[in-house]
């Protein structure tokens, strides 16, 4: 008999400050995050500054809280699993520290996952993955298609050419006054709203599964510049509802159009944005539509946790591709396959 | 003294800084200022197409640095979000490298910026078209901006 495999898994790439166990890949045995959020609503932003610092003072607290939580000792696990990038330098530095830190005190091996890789095994904590599958990635810093033949074999068929879709929900959000995080302020106002701004769809060219957004972002600009000259008063919603119009439209149509061209047999989502109730439901019924299964994890396991990152870590240590001493943080390191 | 273009589409913009990425040298400093959808992501674009970098460029606010490879090294950083921050994140190991770096919203960490430098100022014009402005400081950069021949 197989015997059980316990990841604690470190998050630290950009807001949350997280740490978790999983075992086997699959079963969230305890899922910690420190969310910062609310001192970010004041900058309209996450500061890398104010970030570090507070990852810093978390980081133990909430490895501990982990351990805690599961009733377990260092000595019962079998690795530690952390984020070594992509995100925000200083941020990524505190995890992999604590990560070094934590696997050199207990001897035990180290995993270095990508963060993209951790939010797509997001999946695995709620629903087996089946292969071919499709993920699509969306989130305040990546936009991505991903097919995957099996475990650990990533490629990336489409990515944003200029801004994340989170990224634009942001800047749009700011140019409207709403608070931060501005996603989920513009979903809110485009369900409520009954009228929506025609803006253009930015479809690039046949066949690709890129994306662009700061065309549709620069629409939304152009409009408002425009109303404000001519002195008329803009109607938030109006102008919400149009631009989630144009992002749902687009990235449900590239995501479906994949899925059929590569024959899936899986579309998962994963990312902050995939939280976005209009977004959502689209891809629900596009894939209902088309017969193929749609999965998407729960709201806690969308936004950035470190159970991903364990569920991933998981695969990457039945494999034995373990990290070393010399891991440092990768602020731009690219999806690469395992296999 | 100052240089300026007009651009009537991205496409030219894109077309143009590719042009004027021929003619840079290892460590050179350029800030690009403008407001959102101004274009200056267009322009860092076709920065790095003219360095001849061969991957995708896109938006580095999320991760505020993305680093490429071409004929010289090119570090974009886009430091949007260090706004009523105080934050150096070793800056200084980057501007003193051999790499060309592209700064996006260097207003926001003007206490970190090297003297000589060339700022560019992209505003809008209308819905398409952008003047850009040159701005040199110190010689490299005023050489920089004659070789344009604008």
């Amino acid at each position: 008999m197989n015997k059980d495999i316990y990841i604690l898994g470190i998050e630290t790439s950009c807001d949350e400050t997280a740490a978790s166990i999983v075992k086997n890949g699959t079963e969230i045995i305890s899922n910690v995050v420190a969310s910062q959020i609310e001192s970010h609503k004041r900058f309209g932003g996450v500061v890398p500054e104010i970030a570090s610092r507070h990852h810093v003072e978390q980081i133990t607290l909430v490895i501990e809280e982990a351990l805690q939580l599961a009733g377990m000792e260092p000595n019962q696990l079998n690795a530690v699993a952390v984020t070594e990038g992509p995100g925000l330098v200083g941020a990524l530095l505190i995890g992999v520290n604590a990560a070094k830190a934590f696997a050199f005190a207990h001897q035990l091996p180290l995993v270095g996952v990508h963060h993209i890789a951790g939010h797509i095994y997001a999946n695995r904590l709620e629903q087996e993955m089946e292969f071919p599958l499709l993920a699509l990635v969306i989130s305040g810093g990546h936009t991505e298609l991903i097919y995957m033949k099996e475990h650990g074999d990533f490629t990336v068929i489409g990515e944003t050419r200029d801004d994340a879709a989170g990224e634009a929900y942001d800047k749009v959000a700011r140019t409207l006054n709403l608070p931060y995080p501005g996603g989920p302020h513009i979903d809110r106002l485009a369900q409520a709203s009954d009228e929506a701004v025609v803006f253009p769809r930015i479809w690039l060219e046949e066949g690709s599964y890129d994306f662009s957004f700061s065309g549709l972002k620069s629409s939304v600009l152009n409009y408002m510049h425009n109303a404000a000259q001519r002195g008329e008063k803009v109607a938030p919603e109006h102008v919400a509802a149009g631009f989630q119009n144009s992002v749902v439209e687009v990235v449900t149509g590239k995501t479906m159009q994949a899925a059929q061209q590569y024959k899936v047999r899986q579309v998962i989502a994963a990312g902050g944005v995939a939280a976005n109730k209009g977004l959502r439901r689209s891809l629900e019924e596009a894939s209902k539509e088309k017969g193929i299964p749609f999965y998407i994890p729960s709201l806690p396991l969308c936004t950035d946790n470190a159970a991903m990152i364990a569920a991933a870590g998981t695969v990457m240590y039945e494999k034995e591709l373990f990290g070393t001493m010399a891991m440092n943080g990768r602020p731009g390191m690219p999806l690469t396959s395992w296999i | 003294m100052t240089y300026a273009i007009m651009l009537n589409s991205p496409e030219e913009t894109e077309v143009f800084a590719a042009a004027f990425a021929e003619l840079l040298e290892p460590g050179d400093l350029l800030t690009l200022e403008g407001d959102l959808g101004a274009g200056k992501t267009t322009f860092t674009k076709g920065l790095a197409k003219g360095l001849g970098v061969q991957r995708m460029v896109n938006s580095p606010t999320f991760t505020i640095l993305k680093q490429y490879s071409g004929r010289l090294e090119l570090n974009h950083f886009d430091v949007y979000r260090l706004e009523n921050s105080d934050e150096d994140i070793g800056f200084d190991e980057f501007f003193t490298s051999e790499a060309v770096s592209v700064i996006e919203w260097a207003k926001f960490i003007e206490e970190y910026l090297p003297k000589e430098r060339l700022e560019i100022t992209i505003t809008r014009q209308s819905e398409q078209e952008r003047k850009v402005v040159l701005n040199p400081i110190g010689r490299r950069y005023e050489k920089l901006c004659r070789e344009l021949n604008l």
